[in-house]
């Protein structure tokens, strides 16, 4: 029986490995509707999906959408230039207001941790985090998972270095998170600058050095320097940082012989990772991306009242 | 899977016995000869198709005893899951397993032959033919049931039937597999009141 006893997907960190699973092996059989002639299933029918996306997003704006288009939700995508907040309205008011017209799901993306968070205390619709400043983006590690278990075979007992921007990373904290429920033991690797504090105590062994972290690591998985999200440069020039930090196929060997190498997008070319590598053959890539809309489909079933132990009469 | 999960076994009193294992095999070897003798001819081999769980194992069962035949073309085995389709999927009940929709060939202008085990609302199938038009338009679809225990609520009928039985509302019929790990044989259930 699948259940989920979670109204929201806020982040993995609450997450037990049993609901972990649950979403995995339903990513997996909504994996098999791309293949389809008809690539829809009527499921969601007459349910309304918000992608109220505040901060910068391609992919998993368009995940999302399509993951809910694929099930029959209608999904409606707000953006930040186009949306109230620019005219001074607050998150919670515009939430509000969508709330008024009665969505099931809303996905919100947002340069403010915690801000999915907020949103969950104030609507009724189901709130899917998309991604909240450098705090989770649990869709990511979930679909990274997806990716990781479909390679591997398993994830518990899995080295996996997660290497880069770990301080600005929602990705990394969310993947932190899943792969130590799921059993996988997890290094992070990044220039001092770039690594928080107390990382330790999340159960990860952190190196200020990249080659000892991909040291027989069976996924690699690289981030982007997320300019971005701080003001003073944390490292000399993104010369010195590639050459330093960068994945290239040199620094690849020292991994496992059948090492996966993961990237959740958008890639800095030449900077946190070699073209040669994206190119390669241990890349996965686009596979993550495929296996997105596959998890994005599974969490938005589970949410607009496929799963949950309210199920049950 | 069937529309409604089976009740939890505590709950149900075995009522009587429908058909024993000789029974269900005799059943089985009759609508094969039914399903041949209206589908088979020709060269164009039937599809069957069975719903998934126990629809799936009934159809392997039929393309098996079809193949026995000799004479005839072997059937396409294939096999769909009606989670997704289904009119009550949110509608409170226990959520089933979501299994694999298999079908290795096309289905464009084939003869399907949609395979369950007990038929009753026929909402089940109404889902199952849903799946089918995603994937591709067959010449001719049929339903063939292990059993047909009435009340319908929807305006389905079945071409080849294994075995009719009048039921009530509290009453369910449970088909029992060896591929389940259980003798085969088909029981009228009652619900404990």
């Amino acid at each position: 029986m699948n259940s989920f006893p979670h109204k929201h997907l806020l982040g993995t960190e609450r997450l037990s490995a049993r609901d972990l699973n649950t979403v995995l092996d339903l990513g997996d059989r909504f994996g098999e509707i791309a293949k389809r002639p008809i690539k829809k299933v009527p499921t969601l029918r007459g349910k309304t999906v918000v992608n109220l996306f505040l901060e910068a997003s391609t992919r998993t704006r368009t995940s999302f959408e399509i993951a809910a288009k694929r099930l029959s939700a209608d999904a409606i995508n707000i953006s930040g230039a186009s949306s109230s907040t620019m005219k001074g309205e607050t998150l919670v008011d515009t939430a509000r207001n969508i709330d008024a017209m009665s969505p099931d799901v809303v996905v919100l993306r947002h340069a403010q941790a915690g801000a999915a968070h907020l949103l969950s205390q104030r609507i009724r619709a189901a709130v899917v985090n998309g991604g909240d400043g450098a705090h989770e983006h649990p869709t990511q590690a979930l679909l990274d998972c997806s990716t990781i278990r479909a390679h591997k075979g398993r994830i518990a007992g899995l080295v996996v270095a997660i290497c880069g921007d770990i301080a600005h990373s929602r990705v990394a904290r969310s993947n932190i998170f899943a792969l130590a429920t799921l059993g996988a033991k997890v290094r992070v690797a990044g220039p001092r600058t770039l690594l928080p504090v107390g990382l330790s105590e999340l159960g990860v062994a952190v190196y200020d050095r990249i080659e000892p972290a991909l040291e027989g690591a069976d996924v690699v998985m690289m981030l982007r320097i997320q300019k971005e999200r701080f003001g003073a440069p944390l490292f000399p020039n993104t010369r010195e940082y590639s050459r330093y930090f960068g994945l290239n196929e040199r620094r690849l060997a020292l991994a496992a012989p059948d090492a996966i190498v993961m990237h959740p997008g958008p890639i800095n070319r030449g900077v946190e990772i070699d073209p040669a590598v994206i190119e390669g053959p241990r890349a996965v890539i686009l596979d993550q991306v495929a296996r997105g809309v596959a998890i994005r489909m599974a969490v938005l079933y589970l949410l607009a009242g496929g799963g949950g132990e309210s199920g049950v009469e | 899977m069937s529309p409604r999960l089976p009740p939890p076994d505590a709950d149900l009193l075995e009522r009587r016995e429908i058909l024993d294992s000789n029974g269900m095999a005799r059943a089985l070897r009759r609508m094969t000869y039914e399903l041949l003798e209206r589908t088979g001819h020709g060269d164009d081999p039937i599809y069957l198709v069975g719903v998934r769980t126990g629809g799936a194992y009934l159809a392997a069962r039929l393309a098996r005893l079809i193949a026995e035949q000799g004479d005839v073309a072997p059937a396409t085995l294939g096999a769909v899951d009606i989670t997704l389709y289904r009119d009550d999927v949110f509608h409170g009940l226990p959520k089933p397993e979501i299994g694999p929709t298999d079908l290795p060939e096309s289905i464009d202008r084939r003869k399907v032959v949609l395979v369950d085990d007990v038929l009753f609302t026929g909402r089940t199938i109404r889902a199952a033919m849903d799946v089918l038009a995603d994937y591709g338009r067959p010449s001719v679809e049929m339903l063939a049931v292990l059993v047909d225990r009435g009340r319908r609520e929807l305006p389905i009928q079945p071409d080849f039937v294994g075995v009719f039985v009048q039921t009530t509302q509290t009453e369910s019929v449970r088909v029992m597999l060896t591929e389940r790990g259980e003798t085969d044989r088909i029981v009228l259930r009652e619900r404990r009141t």
